[in-house]
């Protein structure tokens, strides 16, 4: 039973930057832009959490920080793909291949360390409900966690609600599948598309910097590790609807947190077929939704206003 | 009526000396006209003739190069098409502009509300939208289910729910392009309905239209354009189908199309039960029919009801799921295109563009595109440039093909030109059977009429032609014999000279005979 309980509360933790990653894209995409970046900007939130929380000493101005830095990168996207029309994959790679050369160069720079890690920072304090927390088998997993985890838990239905319930939802769900029907609505195309990018852009950059200041303690070269990747798999596996990210992240979590137990374990398996578990789920999950529907009809396609 | 003759009342719109070129073409070149409260005011002309552009102007989606918009007497600037509907100008496209995955009410109130910090963002009511949205709907008699999606509603419904859309926004004018183009002849009637009931509430329409018959039903007075030119302006109690055909023509044509008595030969296509499946969607459901030599059966039908499949699986570019098909007794099922063709069936396709020609290819390799590896065009492996060019030459004389030299892209040609060749390079084969799939779809009257006699030339020779298309009034004009399809199956048939519109109309709309 306890083993069960803190599984859960691994696998929470573990999806947790996938949640954040995941739902900023499903807003993207709902407009109809696909970041393939999502990698990319997360090593960028990353190490402007732990830069910020190793010189200032404190979590939460880092993972401001990450969410504004993220942010401007997704203004920059925003302006090569809806403004200058550029090819969303080629700027999405890019995106990942600046993220990971410049995290690592900015990393030796200022920490004069060679790949390795400068130094530990503080733990986001576990925040523990009283009571709550030892309810079996859920009670670790919901009532005794950090503050990031609690917020990813409130963020999903919150999306979900803004999503299907509000006139900007409205507009979002609309101008991904329809621009040219959004835009003679009377609605902007281009400014519903800045919007999603940038907000998806800040969520990537929070998902990335909880791994340095809530799972880690510090940051090393790469340490996103393609939890990018699996969030936009994770997209489409949820149908580009933002309450479904929750279930699906957690099971990517789960996986990730399962991969670590068996390590743990001593199973006579080479632990490299054990980390690449989450990578085959996610691949598995791509070939068995195959084929479906529900991807907005405009992804990936620029909207030319006319003059 | 009287207010049409009265210079005194301030016009709803008035558009002066609206100028717009794109690249070198000039769509719109000095267009003027106004547009008075309360009247229908139509915008007639053909195909290019820049009656789109003008209104996207007025929408606010294009930005005129020159020329002042005033509405109500005062010049406005009109810069989006959120400018134009805070205005009160709404506007139907052509193509309909909604977003099939959401609702109806969804779509009305789209862009309607503030996105941020005001209580009307919240769309959690969704009953009470439906409510209001039912309401502005009945209104004005228009029959809608908020709660729908789009993506289940017929192009009628759909027109229904653009309406709504600017009736709910608070239209004073309203542009509807081409509305007509996709319904039945009695949902035609419908919308004529709506209008007049529109008008006499006092706002303005602007209906754009190259069919006369329908100006004169529903118009008040009328624009005619011509090569992004205004050639006149008429009130339609004062003019004729004749006199508004030779000013968007600029010459004298001929409305009705001529044709002898036919005299049907024995049966050259014969297709029975013919079922097809597309992903478990049955697109065809146990067609049955026939067409004779030296005659023409005219398919009619609204867009999107099976035509498109059957005319591919008489020319063997999809396979049916059961039935057969058989030419002059020769079984077509499991034949290669390229087989049938040589068998005689040539095919002028719906879309000439993408399926007819190859478009960065010259008029002579166009021509030669479904026999080049055959001598004399080919030798010892070799293509052989003269004898190409001397038969396209030949055909280009023929076909009144009217371009620089055989040696330009077709994309260079006008619609009607490429058209020409298409139909060229068919009937060149003297096909025993001839499918023509909306062969004037998009074309000028001139074109139009130059194909129509080369469709009833190749009749009177004798060959079986096979015409689909959604204008009816092409079928009725040409056909011998009229089928109508609905939901992949024939619903009717009637002799052309027994028909009338009504119950072809009926038949459009699934009522079955
Ligand atoms: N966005 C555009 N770019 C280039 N040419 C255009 C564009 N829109 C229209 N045109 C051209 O302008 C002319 C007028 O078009 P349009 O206004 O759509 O005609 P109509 O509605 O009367 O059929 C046509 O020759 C068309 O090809
Ligand atoms: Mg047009």
């Amino acid at each position: 039973m306890e083993l069960v309980g803190s599984l859960l509360q691994a696998a929470l933790r573990m999806a947790t930057p996938l949640i954040y990653a995941a739902i900023g894209e499903t807003y993207n995409e709902r407009a109809g832009l696909l970041n393939l970046g999502i990698e990319g900007l997360m090593l960028i939130g990353a190490l402007t959490a732990y830069t910020i929380a190793f010189f200032y000493q404190s979590i939460l101005l880092g993972v401001l920080g990450a969410a504004v830095v993220a942010g401007l990168f997704g203004l920059l996207f925003a302006f090569a793909t809806v403004t200058l029309k550029a090819n969303q994959v080629i700027i999405g790679t890019a995106l990942n291949l600046i993220g990971l050369g410049m995290t690592s160069y900015v990393h030796r720079m200022l920490f004069n360390t060679l790949a390795g890690s400068a130094g530990n920072v503080q733990v986001l304090p576990t925040l523990r409900v009283p009571v709550l927390k030892d309810i079996p088998i859920i009670g670790p997993a919901l009532f005794e966690q950090n503050l990031l985890v609690y917020l990813a838990l409130l963020l999903t239905p919150i999306a979900g609600f803004v999503l299907y319930k509000t006139s900007l939802g409205l507009a979002l769900r609309a101008v991904g599948e329809h621009p040219k029907a959004t835009a003679t609505a009377g609605l902007s195309v281009t400014r519903l598309r800045y919007g999603a990018m940038v907000f998806a852009a800040m969520m990537a950059g929070i998902g990335g910097a909880y791994l340095p200041v809530a799972h880690a303690n510090t940051f090393v070269e790469n340490m996103v590790a393609g939890r990018g990747f699996i969030a936009l798999a994770i997209v489409v596996f949820s149908r580009w609807n933002p309450v479904n990210v929750l279930w699906a992240s957690l099971l990517f979590g789960f996986t990730f947190a399962l991969q670590f137990r068996l390590q743990i374990v001593n199973l006579r398996v080479a632990y490299q077929f054990l980390q690449i578990l989450p990578y085959v789920v996610t691949l598995l999950a791509m070939v068995v939704l195959r084929g479906q529907t529900a991807q907005p009809k405009a992804l990936a396609v620029p909207y030319t206003e006319q003059v | 009526m009287t207010l049409l003759n009265n210079d005194q009342v301030v016009p709803r719109l008035e558009v002066r000396n609206i100028c717009k070129s794109f690249g070198s073409l000039k769509a719109n070149d000095h267009i003027s006209f106004r547009v008075l409260p309360g009247e229908v005011h139509c915008l007639l002309g053909e195909n290019g003739a820049g009656k789109t552009t003008v209104m996207n102007i007025v929408y606010g989606l294009y930005r005129a190069d020159e020329g002042q918009i005033f509405l109500d007497g005062r010049p406005i600037v009109i810069r989006s098409p959120h400018e134009a509907i805070a205005l009160g100008i709404g506007m139907v496209h052509q193509h309909f502009m909604l977003v099939p995955t959401l609702t109806v009410a969804e779509n009305i109130i789209l862009g309607t509300r503030p996105l941020f910090f005001s209580r009307s963002s919240l769309l959690t009511n969704t009953w009470e939208i439906e409510q209001e949205v039912k309401s502005i709907a009945e209104r004005y008699s228009l029959k809608i289910n908020p709660s729908a999606l789009v993506s289940s509603l017929s192009v009628g419904e759909q027109q229904r729910v653009e309406i709504v859309k600017a009736l709910y926004r608070g239209v004073r004018l309203l542009i509807l392009d081409e509305p007509t183009a996709v319904l039945t002849p009695q949902e035609t009637l419908e919308l004529f309905d709506t209008l007049r009931i529109l008008v006499r509430e006092g706002l303005s329409v602007i209906f754009i239209s190259h069919k006369l018959n329908e100006i004169m039903a529903i118009g008040d007075r009328v624009t005619i354009l011509r090569d992004g030119k205004v050639v006149g302006e008429k009130l339609v109690c004062q003019t004729n189908t004749q006199e508004l055909a030779e000013l968007m023509v600029g010459r004298e044509v001929k409305l009705t199309v001529e044709k002898k008595p036919a005299s049907p030969g024995e049966e050259v296509l014969v297709v029975k039960d013919l079922n097809i499946e597309d992903h478990g969607v049955k697109t065809l459901r146990g067609v049955s029919f026939s067409v004779r030599s030296g005659e023409i059966v005219g398919i009619a039908g609204v867009d999107g009801n099976g035509q498109r499949e059957l005319a591919l699986a008489l020319a063997g570019m999809i396979k049916p799921s059961a039935g057969t098909i058989k030419l002059c007794g020769m079984d077509l099922i499991g034949k290669s295109p390229a087989q049938i063709f040589r068998a005689g069936v040539c095919h002028i396709p719906e879309d000439r563009q993408k399926m007819g020609l190859v478009m960065d290819f010259s008029v002579a390799e166009n021509f030669v595109l479904k026999k080049f590896s055959s001598r004399p065009f080919v030798r010892h492996g070799l293509l052989h440039p003269k004898e190409i060019f001397s038969y396209a030459s030949r055909l280009t004389k023929e076909f009144d093909v009217r371009t620089p030299s055989v040696k330009k892209t077709v994309d260079k040609l006008s619609g009607g030109n490429q058209q020409k060749i298409v139909l060229g390079r068919e009937i060149d084969q003297k096909p025993k059977l001839l499918i023509a799939m909306q062969p004037t779809r998009g074309l000028d009257v001139g074109a139009t009429e130059y194909i129509h006699q080369q469709l009833l030339a190749q009749r009177d020779r004798g060959a079986a032609i096979l015409l689909i298309s959604t204008e009816l009034e092409e079928v009725m004009a040409l056909s011998d014999r009229i089928l109508v399809m609905y939901e992949g199956q024939i619903v009717g048939e009637t002799l052309a000279e027994r028909s009338n519109v009504e119950q072809i109309g009926l038949w459009m709309a699934g009522v079955r005979a």
